[in-house]
């Protein structure tokens, strides 16, 4: 079903620059999967080698984290938006 | 390329200076052309949403907080065009785990702080492949 996925702004570059995309998926990772095909470059970012979603992407669901619904498997509805929305990590080497 | 004005790098050092023996974070407010080129404005200093006893030597920028630093910047019409973190004790090089959870686009401003004195600032952009971190500054 269509939702629509809005891009923060670092990864606008692998979409046109558009800042929010049209997308398919019955599930938040259907849509997600479905986006990343769309837009090939930015999987790398999404995802690990392993294909898991990066520890630090969220998404959200309107206001909500999909960690606090139904993660990834949350489901979705026509017309739904789901937002991409980093976590900025890092630090010196371990010690 | 990126310019700092000096102004947005004391405040960086002097808040990495404090916050030692542990890493500070926040991000940099300014603008964007099209074709890389960013000046940051201001700095908005991020509570460092790490555990405690992990804050030495690293730091998170949840992402409740990464929207609401986009919302102050739009509120001042700018843009969120990257982030610092400091490196105590360590050189203001990214580290693996720095590169591992960095994101293409951004500008990664690092300052080292050494015994408490703030010393190398730099600033670094990630490879479009993720290899590496490009410096900038």
């Amino acid at each position: 079903m269509p939702i629509t996925i809005q891009i923060p702004t670092a990864l606008r570059v692998f979409t046109d620059r558009k800042s929010e995309v049209r997308a398919n998926g019955a599930t938040v990772a259907g849509a997600i999967a479905d986006f990343a095909a769309s837009y090939p470059d930015i999987r790398q970012h999404l995802y690990d080698e392993d294909g898991t979603l990066r520890s630090f992407i969220n998404i959200y669901l309107g206001d909500t984290n999909v960690k606090n619904l139904g993660g990834l498997d949350t489901p979705l509805k026509d017309g739904d938006t789901l937002m991409l929305v980093p976590a900025i990590a890092g630090g010196s080497c371990p010690r | 390329m990126i310019v700092l004005p000096d102004s947005a790098s004391m405040a960086i050092m002097s808040e990495g200076a404090r916050v030692y023996p542990n890493e500070c974070c926040g991000a940099l407010l300014g603008t964007a052309d099209g074709s890389g080129g960013r000046v940051v404005s201001e700095i908005l200093p991020i509570h460092n949403g790490r555990e405690a006893e992990e804050q030495f030597h690293r730091f998170v920028i949840g992402p409740d907080d990464f929207m609401a630093s986009e919302k102050t910047a739009r509120a001042r019409g700018l843009d969120v065009i990257g982030f610092y973190h400091s490196h105590p004790d360590h050189p203001a090089i990214p580290s693996d785990y720095d590169r591992e959870h960095a994101l293409p686009w951004y500008s990664y401003v690092i300052v080292a702080v050494e015994s408490g004195v703030a010393g190398d600032l730099t600033s670094w952009i990630l490879d479009c492949d993720r290899s590496r971190f490009l410096k900038e500054l």
